[in-house]
């Protein structure tokens, strides 16, 4: 009884990205062509490599997993599925031992319940998630793994930039493209979780949700919760939505970018001021930068291309771990 | 004794100051039995970490306070050993990965992960999650990042994960994408001023008001440089007098007149003194990218409004360089020299107008 109520409690507990992850093709939202292709794979006993990539959050891992559950049941999973990710070890070593050991057995029998309620096709099937992490080498070394055991098994490979996947392994992989989820899908799920979970949210909070979350239904979701936890039993506003998602007041950044055309340099330096100490991002500053940039009808094309060239040396220069003070100061000149 | 800065670091949500609402916020957080991933940042010394502790002390109660420090050895896969201090209570863990440089992957995928196969074993914990504090998240390499992303999803049930970062702009975006994000603002002048007050209250300070005003204004939003002055000035001189002299670090007075040097003289016998000078710095251990940073901006006082904004630009540039580059001392060298170069021509220039 007390583990009944632990396991209970647990399942409460999950995060709703978790707890709302699709458990067939048919749940998962928007993705329409590459769902029609994978039903099709249900039906018949075939199955291509698959190279599926895209930006975070549009469903990829849900995709495959959905798709591993009604191909196999919850029994059959276990012995016919490797999950691999980059919280694994997956140096050269692993995919020379562990991938190829894995590949290379004999595919278990189903016995009979399950083989009456799933497909159960002769193969297995291993998940390499966050492929675009793993090395040059490690790839390679998949090339011919990939080939030998095509029998009876099949390799999906999840990433979010394909062009760090090599050559050869992506020409050996069927691939999909997943897109970012259209306003439409993210609402409708979005509400749906609502639903569920008796939350009370108006349609121009969701609305807003769905804009700073930009196509990423993970993001969405998760500042659904967030916001629903922050918020415990009234309603939430609409600055909530700012907060969460760390974006900064437009306000802002429109006085900077106000600042930065008129060269005044002790306001820029002000206004630079507040922004740090008040904690924001600079990336994400960068990001609403151009957005307010772009969406500017008094500044000239000439101006906005040289803005939105520095604004992309900033950006490379942050990744590569520059001093967000200075770069951002930097934008005032060009 | 200990220091200011320890004795009155607020050890519950409510006693914090600054920063109300998200006060409310943390409160109840806290209070549900959930806890999402955090991401908490800010810039330094507003008060992350005090508010971490504080909320895993209302989440799982005083026994979070019993902190024991060991050092756990891992070993790489090319077989170097490494060690690392962890910080753990029976709740949570706190751990530094950057502390071990480019091996903070094998932390990550070996720590955090047996910690996230294992269940929380305290059947009278009130939660059935443990917490993995993560300090200096902004350090995390990429590889380690990427590390953390299945980890934090897999493992929800025993684990939640607080990331400690100055920005999140070396934040990977799946790991954005998977935490409430916490912003935690710098304390604005007035709140420091209270705040010095109370604490100087305690202590039977009479602190001034004035001089109270000017350690806000001095310490730029970082409460601990505040505080750390507040206990240097009592040091120094008691009773306190509102005319006192801030007293303030070497490196900078020293950096103070490195600036000075460049800005009042550009030629190439100067350019030798600088050298000479930076490389002293160097010497002292004061990373090159404050230097450049600490440089620019006082530079920045002393020239004209019509050329500050060239100067920034070669300012970022030159810090770019010098997180790619690997010889610091080159590329603050070049820094100067542009700088040098660029403010004799502007100079001449101006005189020749006239």
């Amino acid at each position: 009884m007390v583990k009944k109520s632990n396991t209970e409690a647990k399942k409460l507990n999950l995060p709703w990205i978790e707890k709302y992850r699709p458990n067939s093709i048919e749940q998962v939202s928007s993705q329409e062509e590459i769902v029609a292709v994978l039903k099709k794979a249900l039906t018949s006993d075939n199955l291509p490599h698959m190279l599926f990539y895209g930006p975070p959050g549009t469903g990829k891992t849900s995709t495959i997993l959905a798709l591993a559950k009604e191909l196999y049941g919850p029994e059959l999973i276990k012995s016919r599925v490797l999950e691999l990710n980059a919280s694994d070890e997956r140096g050269i070593s692993v995919v020379r031992e562990k991938i190829k050991n894995f590949a290379k057995t004999n595919v278990t029998i189903a016995n009979k319940e399950t083989k009456n309620s799933y497909p159960c096709p002769p193969y297995k099937i291993i998940i390499l998630d966050e492929a675009d992490s793993m090395t040059g080498d490690a790839q390679s070394a998949l090339r011919r793994v990939m080939e030998n055991y095509s029998k009876i098994t099949r390799f999906c490979l999840i990433c979010n930039y394909i062009s760090r996947i090599i050559e050869p392994l992506t020409s050996r992989c069927a691939k999909f493209r997943f897109k970012p989820l259209p306003i439409d899908s993210m609402k409708g799920r979005l509400k749906f979780i609502c639903e569920k979970e008796n939350l009370d949210c108006r349609d121009n909070v969701i609305e807003s949700l769905i804009k700073v979350s930009d196509g990423d239904l993970r993001k969405g979701v998760m500042f659904l919760q967030s916001a629903s936890q922050l918020y415990k039993d009234e309603e939430i506003p609409m600055s909530a939505v700012n907060e969460i998602s760390g974006s900064i007041p437009n306000d802002v950044v429109s006085q900077f970018l106000n600042c930065c055309l008129k060269k005044k340099f002790s306001e820029f330096k002000k206004i630079l001021d507040k922004i740090q100490n008040e904690g924001y991002s600079g990336t994400q500053f960068l990001i609403q930068f151009q957005e307010l940039l772009m969406e500017n009808e008094e500044i000239s094309s000439l101006e906005k291309s040289k803005l939105s060239i520095k604004v992309a040396q900033v950006d490379k220069s942050l990744v590569d771990g520059s001093d967000e003070y200075l770069q951002l100061m930097s934008l005032i000149a060009v | 004794m200990s220091l200011y800065v320890d004795k009155h670091r607020p050890s519950e949500l409510k006693q914090l100051t600054h920063s109300k609402s998200l006060t409310s916020q943390l409160m109840k957080l806290g209070s549900s039995l959930d806890l999402p991933h955090l991401l908490i940042y800010g810039p330094s010394g507003v008060g992350k970490k005090t508010r971490i502790l504080a909320l895993l002390k209302q989440i799982f109660g005083n026994s979070v306070e019993k902190i024991k420090i060991d050092q756990r050895v891992f070993q790489t896969p090319a077989g170097k050993r490494l060690e690392l201090v962890v910080c753990s209570s029976n709740y949570h863990i706190e751990i530094t990965p950057s502390d071990v440089g480019i091996y903070d992957r094998v932390v990550v995928q070996d720590l955090i992960k047996e910690l996230a196969q294992t269940q929380q074993v305290d059947v009278n914990s009130k939660r059935s999650f443990k917490v993995v504090v993560i300090n200096e998240a902004h350090n995390l390499s990429k590889d380690a990042q990427h590390g953390l992303r299945r980890t934090m999803e897999k493992y929800m049930g025993n684990l939640r994960v607080i990331l400690c970062s100055n920005s999140t702009s070396r934040i990977l975006s799946p790991i954005r994408s998977r935490c409430l994000l916490i912003r935690v603002a710098s304390p604005s002048i007035n709140e420091i001023c209270d705040i010095l007050f109370e604490i100087s209250e305690k202590e039977c300070l009479n602190l001034p008001e004035k001089l109270s005003q000017r350690i806000a204004v001095y310490c730029n939003g970082n409460l601990r440089r505040a505080l750390l002055i507040l206990e240097c000035l009592r040091v120094k001189q008691f009773p306190l007098s509102s005319d006192m002299e801030i007293v303030t670090t070497d490196w900078e007075d020293f950096l103070e007149s490195v600036a000075l040097m460049i800005v009042e003289e550009q030629s190439p016998q100067r350019l030798l003194l600088v050298r000479g000078k930076l490389y002293e710095a160097l010497a002292h251990c004061i990373p090159a990218e404050v230097i450049l940073k600490t440089l620019t901006l006082l530079i920045l006082e002393k020239i004209d409004d019509n050329f500050k904004v060239e100067f920034v630009k070669e300012a970022a540039l030159y810090d770019h360089r010098l997180r790619l580059g690997t010889k610091h001392i080159m590329h603050l060298e070049a820094f100067v020299a542009k700088f040098m170069t660029m403010y004799k021509k502007y100079l001449v220039e101006l005189m020749s107008d006239f």
